[in-house]
Order: C-alpha cells, then structure tokens, then sequence
C-alpha cells in the first residue's frame, strides 16, 4: 500500500491504495466518482473510459500508481450541469437507453472531437469502436457525434 | 420493512401530500381499484401524489433497465392528469407487489399490462380536482377544464392550481369509470418526448446497482462453480486472508432453479482487496454426479431427437404426418441456433444489508416481488420485513429477472452481519449463466398446387426452461414452441403440429430478449423463405398471399414494402424479409445486403416496421428497435456461448465478441398508427431480424444459412 494523491477533474485527491490497483477502483470507491463504469477489466469495453493528459484511456487497465502524475478527466470533469456540446447532442438525440456505458461512450466521444471536430462516419468507428453498448444505441450514438460537431461549428461561428 | 406513508413522503420529498392516489390490485381481485389517502389500504398505495404547491409526482413501479418504462408510466398518467411531463418528478416505487401489482418487468409488459389502469387513475385525479374548483366557484363541473396543471372556468375566466385544491379534492369520492381521452386528443402521448432520466444518464449521475454506497458496506466477490452443479470439497484460504482488506473468506451458496450453486465468497473491505484474495484462493470442488456436456454432444442430443422423437405435443390441427407422407412438394430444412449470454453492460450486482429481523436489498433487479417472495423463504422472514430497491438497471434483457444473485447476497450479508455489495466480475457475468438455451428446430411442409401450406410440421429440440424448477413434470409443454409465430397462419393452414423436445442438461437456461421467439423466429422465417421459393413467388408476395384479409397485417406488410424499396431493388443487392409476432406486437424487417469487395457480405441497411398497437412515446419504440436490431445482429453474426467439458468457453468481451458501431447498419425505423390493443415494446424488434439477415444473404448469393452464428465475412 501507498499513497497517491490523484488529479482528477482539477481536484486533488489523496488515496491509499495498492501500486497495482487499477485507476478505475481508485476513481470509483477512493476519490467516490462513480460514473466511471466497470464493464469487463480488460479494456475491451471502454465503459471505463476516462481522459488521461487529455487522451482517452481504459481506466481497467491502467494501475493506480501509473496515473498518479497525470492529468484525470472523468464524466464528472467534463462539465457539472450537462452543458458540454457533447452531453447536450446526447442529450437532444436521446442516445442513452440502460446508460449503463454513456459514461464511456461520452468520454470517447469527446476525445474524438478534441481531435477533429469534423469526424467523418468512418473516423467516428474508429474512434468509437472499442466502446461496447449492448443496448444497441450505436446509431444513436454517430448521429450525436455529428450533432455535436455541428453545435461546435455554430459555436465557433458565433465567436 | 414496506413503504409506508411517511417513507413515501420522505421519499418523494413532499412536504405534505394532500391527494395520492394509487392502485390497490388486491390478491382476489382480477381487476385493480384505484383508491386514495385515508383509507386503510392507501397506505399501501402510491402512484401520484400532488402536494399543496402543486406539485406531481409519479412513482414508476416498473424497473428501467434502458426500455423506458420510467419515461412510459408516467406519461401515461400525466396525459389524463392534464400536467406538463416537466413539472413532474418520477421516482422508482420500492419492490411491493401488494401495492403496485406485479412488478416484473419482462415480457414487454410495463405499458401493455397496465396502460389503461394508468390512465384512469389520472382521468380520476383530474376529475376530483374539476370537481373541487367547481364546488369552490359554485359551477358546474361541466363548464370547467382542465390544463397545465390547472383547472379552468373559461367563463369568468377563474383559474386555481392543482395545489391550491388537492386540500378540497382529497375528500371527494374517486370517480369511476371516466371515459379516457381519444388518440387523436392526445398532447403527450404519442408524442417523442425526451425521456427523463436522459440527463443523469449523460452526466454520470445516474445510480446503478454498482454505483450503491452504504456505510461500512463490505465487498464480495464470489469464486462460483463453473460447473453449475458441483460442491464445494475444500477451500484454503490462507493466502487470500493474506491480503490487506480482507475481512471474511466464506463458503456460499445460493439456489439456482432446483440446485445449489456453491462458491466461496472473499469479503474485504474494498472490491481490489477482494478481488485480489480471490485470485489467492485456492478451491478444490466435487464435480462429480452430473454429466459435464459439451456443445456438440447437445447439439448431437437435439438432432438425434428431432430424427427419432415426434414430442411432447403442443398445438396440433388435423394430420400433419399423413399428408407430409403423400405429399408431391415436401420440403424439409433443420435451424440451429446457440446458447447466448445475456451480458448487461453492468455485470451481475446486489448489495444487501441483513439483520436479524429485517433485510434490505438495492441493486439492479426486474423482479422485485420475486427476490422478496424468494427471501420469505431463505431467510424465514414476513415479507414486510423485507424492502426491495430498484436501482437503474445497466441492461438487464431478463438476466436480472432471476433471484440468484440476491439471494447470495443476503446470505452472505446474514453471515458477515455487515452491509454487503456482492459484484460479479464479467467473467462471473458470461460464465455462471443462465444462458438463453441452445436450439434445434426441424421444419417440415407440403405444399398444395398453388403454393400454399397444406401441412406444416414443426419440431424444436433444446432445454425447456420451465422443466429446471423443483418439482418440474418434464413431459409438460410450455407454448415454447409456437411464441414468435404470426398468430392468422394457424387458420390458413388445414394441417400443423408445434411439438417440443425438451432436452436436459445441467446448463442453466432462462428468457433473454424476447425468450423463445427470438430463436423460433429464426426457423419460422427462415422456412417461410425456403416456402416461397418453393412455391415460386416473391416472399413478400407470398406472405401476402398467406395473410390475405388480414388487414393488420397486409398493412404492415404494405409499409415495409414501400419503406425499404423492395421491389425496386438494385442488382447486386440482396434483400431478405421476416415478420414475426411477439408479446402481441407484430414487427416486419427488411435487411439489404451487398457483396464485400474483400470477400463475404456486408449489412447496408435495416428497415423496420412495428405494430405494438396503443401506444407511448414513438421516439423510445424507435430506440428499442434499433437497439433490438443490433443486440440480435450480434446473437446472429458475432457471439456465442459454447461449452466444454461442463464449462462454458466464453469468459468475456475478448471471445464472446459484442456487435460494435462498426457493425451497426443504417436502422430506419417505422411505427405503424393504430388503436389496437397494446403489444410489447422493449422485445418484438429483436426476433424478424436474423431471418431477415439470412433471406437476404440467399437473395444475394443463393447461400442459405442455417446455423447461427455465422461470419458476415466468410459468408
């Protein structure tokens, strides 16, 4: 056991943990920020997907004491009253069903468009596909992205 | 511990409700009664409640697991109620089934079992509070209305809020019997209203059976037998208590139909630590009393019975074998289909705190009257001392139906006198079962001059899931065979047979995403391709010529027709058609298919037309859909469950291999309009669309796929 003191959504936090626990324990029953999602420990369903220095990770399969340095963003860090582009084309396109992996998806999501705020149908699969939602709302899910983008575009014409 | 008046209150955050109403469906009675505050069974009830600032609330009894129940029920009742969706806040009714009626949330049944009840109950609220605003204006009742969470008196142009007359209202009598609005006067339903939990789903608030916190609650992780039926011999827990956290190593147990699943449970007090001590446990267990099968050797079981057994009858009409044996136009085809997981996103889950008289359970649940008719049993307590709390299911298809996952977690919350959060590792999730059961279908028709069925002979081998059940009589037949099937066929057919051949096998089996029909929908399909062509005809055509007078049907048949472009389709496209009916709703798929420059075929497009009858909220029938599309294009192209040696293979995501974006077709979905009867929602999408798939692939290719799952790619 040792202790890390975790930045996450510009907060410090200091937790007592094991060097090799994963960062989704950590986020999850230390720092208390649970929606962060476990789906299946083995970084094949991103339902632990958190923002890592700004890139998005598996959160499963990161141990604690290698993100202790870094820069953490979860669902909680993106915005706290829903009002990300990316939350509101979600939001507006009723994406979620069960929500169970949103948290993740949304987190995908909003790496992808940090990237290219333009994403074609194809850059959206790549980006989105190691990100598992067994309610099936994947339709939902490209047709938000291409919202978002737009409510960005708008954004950025206003200014 | 049931939830009382002062619970509700609390629960509901009003001040003082001054009109609630509920449904009191008593035990005798078939039909429910709506009842109000004061009385003594309103205790027990709560549906709506309006305070005296005005405000609504509506509990949802039903369980949301992503169907959109939550946004359903209250919609409902807010339509008759005259209030706007928004300034009403919904909230999950604790597991009670003496207040709420059933609560189990399978079958499709949240809106089509109750929608009418719902609506009654807001037609009489409505109508108590007309009543009060006009005593209070000494008018007649008749010339008020009701808006917006107002009541209205158009002539002097007098208006009060709901709040200001639920004092006065909640002293009326309950009307009875008030006519329910028409369709056409519908402002909330039937209308694509955002659903409501949309928001906590977007910003991580939303609270799932994982995400459950109480103080000095420990964790559990269970190492099960993956063997089902096999005990515990010994456990050596010296490592495992090694481990900093580590409070508790125990044996476990817990029913899973009329067997005992035994486990040893590491308790700690985070999930790390337990999970750790469990990978340093060391269990050596009794396998032995029990065949260990393997997928092959069940599959060889069904196809054996299907050549040698006739079955336990289920519904017949004349005599199929006689004509089959003289019949010039014959044709025969054997379906297979696989055992499946129901793999929620958000794994198995409970978090119980048992005392020594009370118990109370949280987590992800559809059954709460049946955890707690199950716990009566277990713990040897009244069900008032038992509380069942719903949390936002992540997914739960039918899986979270079942009471083995709560039932272990009370016992090992009983044993550790502690709170306890019992999770199951996906691993647990995709190996511990129960699974939908593997099938084997052997499908047999003749055909008379002009291509219609003159006998049609349908056998399915596989596990029943009834037969599991203590005391099962395993020569009983459960309807199994005939869910899916397009209910008009029966009279267009002089002779038929729906016979099963139930198979047995450790394995456990349960419903998964529309239960039987969502394999029997495959062979019934499929076949009806195989008909067509046999009979010469296009198979839209065909199914028309089947159902004609049927106009529910030729409708939707219409519709999927001009929607997906069928007739005029291109070349080198393969379209592929099934229409099945589930949960008394009636779904038509249309897949279109295309030849993949790499090799194999790639899915272009789906179209889809529902006929769920009345109806909600069309946005969220649109959702279930595609998502039932996707979930069964997945069961029908990606994954599996198979078995060796008494285990399943498949562990997680890495080899049962879920659909993802890049598998998901375009999905255009169509709702057909009418007054019918309520059908189910959440299911009937997923059975048309693996035939469809396989039509269309034969369309293309002139390849006619059997066996499921196959790949897309080497197709």
């Amino acid at each position: 056991m040792a202790k890390y003191t975790l930045q996450i959504n510009d907060k410090s936090y200091t937790v007592e943990a094991d060097a090799k626990m994963p960062l989704l324990w950590a986020i999850r029953d230390l720092a208390g920020l649970t929606g962060t999602k476990y789906g299946c420990g083995i970084a094949q369903c991103g339902a632990c997907t958190v923002h890592l220095n700004g890139n998005p990770v598996r959160s499963c399969s990161i141990p604690v004491s290698a993100a202790a340095a870094g820069k953490i963003t979860t669902i909680e860090g993106i915005s706290d009253d829903n009002t990300h582009v990316v939350q509101q084309a979600w939001i507006q396109e009723q994406v979620p069903q069960c929500g169970y992996c949103q948290s993740g998806q949304i987190m995908a999501a909003v790496a992808l468009l940090k990237k290219n705020s333009q994403p074609t149908d194809k850059d959206i699969d790549a980006a989105m596909q190691g990100n598992i939602c067994r309610c099936g709302t994947y339709p939902r899910i490209r047709k938000a992205i291409k919202t978002a983008s737009k409510m960005m575009a708008a954004k950025a014409s206003v200014k | 511990m049931s939830i009382n008046r002062r619970d509700f209150i609390k629960k509901s955050g009003l001040a003082g409700a001054a009109l609630t109403l509920g449904l009191y469906v008593s035990k005798s009675a078939q039909a429910a009664t709506i009842v109000k505050a004061g009385s003594a069974d309103v205790e027990l009830n709560a549906w709506i409640s309006i305070d005296t600032s005005g405000k609504v609330t509506i509990i949802n009894h039903r369980a949301e697991m992503g169907q959109g129940s939550f946004q359903a029920v209250p919609q409902i009742i807010a339509e008759e109620l005259e209030v706007d969706l928004n300034d009403v806040k919904i909230i999950f009714g604790v597991g009670n089934e003496k207040k709420y009626g059933s609560q189990i949330t399978g079958g499709s049944s949240t809106v089509r079992g109750s929608y009418k009840q719902l609506g009654q109950m807001g037609a009489s609220a409505r109508e108590m509070l007309k009543e009060a605003a006009a005593k209070k204006w000494s008018v007649d009742k008749s010339t008020c209305s009701a808006e917006n969470g107002q009541i209205i008196h158009k002539a002097s142009g007098k208006r009060l809020g709901y709040g200001d007359l639920v004092t006065d209202a909640a002293k009326l009598e309950i009307p009875k019997d008030i006519p329910l609005k028409a369709s056409k006067d519908y402002k909330i339903l039937r209308k694509p209203m955002p659903r409501q939990d949309t928001p906590m789903k977007t910003n991580g608030t939303a609270t799932f059976g994982l995400d459950k916190k109480l103080p000095g609650m420990l964790y559990a992780v269970v190492e099960r037998n993956t063997r089902f039926h096999g005990k515990v011999k010994s456990f050596d827990d010296t490592e495992a208590k090694k481990i900093p956290g580590v409070k508790h190593v125990i044996k476990v147990k817990m029913a899973v139909f009329s067997h005992t699943r035994e486990g040893v449970a590491v308790v700690a007090d985070n999930l790390w630590a337990a999970m750790q001590g469990r990978k340093a446990l060391k269990v050596e267990w009794d396998d032995t009393g029990f065949p260990h099968h393997s997928t092959e050797q069940l599959y060889k079981q069904m196809e054996d019975d299907l050549n040698t057994k006739e079955g336990l009858s289920y519904r017949t009409m004349g005599d199929v074998n006689r004509i089959l044996s003289k019949a010039e136009k014959k044709i025969e085809a054997v379906y297979s289909t696989p055992y499946e997981s129901h793999s929620s996103m958000e794994p198995l889950t409970c978090t119980a705190l048992v005392t020594d008289d009370s118990c109370e359970i949280w987590g992800p649940i559809q059954a709460p009257g049946w955890v707690q008719d199950d716990l009566i049993n277990v713990l040897k307590m009244p069900r008032e001392k038992i509380t069942v709390n719903m949390t936002f299911l992540g997914g739960g298809f039918g899986r979270k139906a079942f009471t083995d996952y709560t039932q272990e977690a009370a016992l090992i919350s009983k044993e550790v006198k502690a709170p306890v959060q019992v999770v199951w590792t996906r691993e647990d999730d995709t190996n511990q079962g129960p699974w939908r059961p593997g099938m084997m279908y052997k499908l047999e028709a003749a055909l008379s001059e002009n291509g219609r069925i003159n006998a049609y002979k349908f056998k399915m081998a596989g596990q029943n899931m009834d037969h599991q059940w203590p005391g099962a009589d395993k020569m009983s037949y459960n309807g199994s065979t005939t869910e899916g099937f397009l209910e008009p066929l029966f009279e267009r057919m002089p002779n038929y047979s729906f016979a099963d051949l139930p198979l047995d096998s450790p394995i456990p089996v349960m419903w998964w995403r529309s239960v039987y029909s969502s394999t029997n929908g495959f062979a019934y399909e499929s076949f009806m391709d195989e008909l067509a062509l046999a009979a010469g005809k296009d198979p839209m055509e065909y199914r028309k010529m089947l159902l004609g007078g049927k106009d529910r049907y030729l409708a939707l048949i219409d519709k999927l027709e001009q929607v997906s472009g069928w007739k005029s389709r291109g070349k080198n496209e393969g379209y592929g058609v099934a229409i099945t009916e589930c949960f008394s709703s009636i779904v038509g798929e249309v897949v279109k298919v295309s030849k993949r420059t790499e090799g194999g075929v790639k899915v272009d497009k789906v179209w889809a037309v529902m006929d769920c009858g009345w109806y909600v909220n069309p946005d969220i029938i649109k959702a279930q859909v595609e998502g039932s599309i996707v979930m069964a294009l997945g069961a029908a192209t990606k994954h599996a469950t198979t078995f060796k040696e008494g285990k399943a293979v498949e562990q997680n995501f890495n080899t049962y291999k879920m659909s993802r974006i890049q598998d998901t077709p375009e999905i255009e979905v169509y709702n057909m309009d009418n007054d019918e009867p309520a059908g189910g929602v959440g299911e009937p999408g997923l059975p048309p669309l693996t035939p469809a798939l396989t039509n269309a692939i034969f369309d293309l290719t002139g390849k006619r796929i059997r066996t499921l799952p196959f790949d897309l790619e080497k197709v």
